[in-house]
């Protein structure tokens, strides 16, 4: 039945190109699927490739409708791969030191070739915290939270917490007063963790007759910025959470979310 | 699981005396060893020389088998028991090839030593983030003979150490003339606040709080008034500041003779 829908060009430099290319030895070593010609052979597509693989083979009319997803998770991924790569094209300019920091980001502007390329990371950043909300916000005003997506729904709140942790790394690295300011402030709150934070509730229980054992040089905040006060240990944490760690992290969740979203019956339809 | 519910092979479930065949323990006697029987694990109890070969009766306590669990003759394993365990041997044949380690009491060690070994690293993983040494000037500091201080707030700490040293003919807790070392620490969010001679005021440029050269806030957010850190005299008549001791007013700390270094 499927086989009755098959539509085959035969003609043309074009066509015969094509059907070389597609019959040579590498081709089909790396394509595991017959001429995209059938429904089967659409099914396989999708099945015989291990990134379409975590998409739903077939998804509702109204999962491709934009008044319906707005698109926010298409393009807080799309987001993500724009950072992900001018971030690492960043990361042949920039050096992560109390001495060089500043001035390489000054550099990236004034005499970097496409000096656009920090302002495509940084407007991408705030664009993609604007989508992730909006995309939470969607998946709410339509109860797509509800079982059987209330895991996937947990992993989201996860990648929503990753990304503001991102923006959050990534505000130190220019290293000027803002930056160093605003971290400062924002690691402060670290302090007041329960048990954890030096200041925080629970801590002063903790410890050895006279001895704390948590203090202001063994605490969480400490242990996020590598010294005691917003300084080059900092800098260089930030920094490799902000390339490294939280990336990692983020790419898995997303991985595990987009697998969970075909799992549990593609995106929801209207109610 | 399905180790040994089925009612042909059902060994009592028995573990030796000394809680774990270990192979040390097999070495130690003439014990026999526990004796596997291929799929299920059949320890053979060799603590009784004479161990009743057949139907053994359900023990008085329940004896911690190998992997931890606690079972007795009435579990599964041994409730249909009926097939008689082999005589218990007092010294191992020499031809016995029957292993020394069941089956599971190897697994039991293998998940265990594995689950150290685990905890282990994920522990230096952790401690792993606290360094040992640290580039950061030292909490105490020695900041220069009386004499080199002129009445009112003196900068000269401030962006190495993080102090402010501040001279008044009259404290306002102590009533006295002297010395005290007040923390650039602003007690809102932790920024650092301007010293404005021309108003005799700190002022944090963050969030807009502002202190009288006393230390005391007066505007702004910030809920206190900066901390004070222990100054005194050092041996050799220079001033000895520490920040690693704070005095806070609102807890009426600022009378404390470390707190104010009269002069």
């Amino acid at each position: 039945m499927a086989d009755a829908k098959t539509i085959d060009p035969k003609e043309g430099p074009g066509v015969r190109l094509w059907n070389w290319l597609t019959e040579t030895q590498v081709w089909t070593s790396v394509f595991r699927h017959g001429r995209v010609n059938s429904d089967r052979n659409r099914v396989l597509v999708m099945l015989s490739n291990v990134f379409l693989h975590l998409h739903p083979v077939r998804i509702r009319k109204s999962g491709v409708k934009l008044r319906y997803t707005w698109c926010m998770g298409g393009l807080s991924f799309f987001l993500f791969l724009v950072l992900t790569f001018t971030g690492l094209l960043l990361m042949f300019y920039y050096r992560p030191t109390l001495e060089y920091a500043y001035t390489d980001i000054v550099g990236l502007r004034e005499h970097v070739p496409l000096g656009i390329m920090r302002e495509m990371h940084r407007w991408g950043a705030h664009a993609m915290v604007i989508t992730v909300w909006l995309h939470m916000f969607r998946v709410f005003m339509t109860g797509s939270y509800k079982p059987p997506r209330e895991f996937n729904w947990s992993v989201g709140v996860i990648m929503l917490v990753l990304t503001l942790l991102l923006s959050f790394t990534g505000y130190l690295l220019p290293w000027d007063q803002l930056a160093i300011w605003a971290i400062t402030v924002g690691s402060n709150m670290a302090r007041a963790t329960p048990f954890l934070g030096h200041e925080g509730p629970g801590a002063a229980l903790l410890r050895l007759g006279d001895v704390p054992l948590i203090h202001a040089y063994d605490d969480a905040r400490f242990a996020l910025l590598g010294g005691s006060f917003v300084g080059e240990g900092a800098l260089l944490r930030f920094y490799v959470l902000h390339c490294v760690g939280l990336p990692l992290v983020i790419a898995v969740l997303m991985a595990v979310h987009f697998w969970r979203v075909r799992k549990d019956g593609g995106i929801s339809g209207p109610l | 699981m399905p180790d040994d519910t089925k009612p042909e092979a059902p060994a009592p479930k028995i573990a030796p005396p000394t809680g774990g065949a270990t192979a040390a323990s097999s070495a130690t006697g003439p014990a026999p060893g526990a004796q596997a029987t291929g799929a299920g694990p059949a320890a053979t109890p060799h603590a009784p020389p004479p161990a009743r070969p057949a139907a053994p009766r359900p023990p008085a306590a329940p004896i911690p088998d190998l992997a931890g669990k606690t079972t007795t003759a009435a579990s599964p394993g041994g409730a249909a028991a009926k097939a008689p365990a082999k005589p218990a041997a007092t010294a191992r044949d020499a031809d016995d090839t029957s292993p020394l380690l069941t089956r599971r009491a190897w697994m039991a060690v293998a998940w265990g030593a594995f689950s150290a070994a685990s905890a282990a690293a994920l522990a230096a993983t952790g401690r792993f983030m606290f360094p040992n040494v640290l580039n950061e000037p030292p909490q105490q500091f020695k900041a220069g003979f009386p004499n080199e201080y002129g009445m009112g707030v003196d900068e000269r700490w401030k962006e190495k150490f993080g102090v402010w040293i501040v001279r008044v003919p009259d404290d306002v807790v102590a009533r006295a003339s002297g010395f005290y070392a007040l923390l650039v620490t602003c007690t809102h969010l932790g920024c650092t606040p301007n010293y404005l001679p021309a108003e005799a005021k700190f002022k944090c440029p963050c969030h807009g709080s502002g202190f009288r050269t006393t230390g005391i806030n007066f505007e702004g957010p910030a809920p206190r008034p900066l901390e004070r850190a222990r100054i005194v005299l050092a041996d050799d008549g220079q001033l000895l500041v520490d920040k690693a001791r704070k005095f806070q007013f609102e807890l009426g700390q600022w009378t404390d003779p470390e707190a104010f270094l009269k002069a």
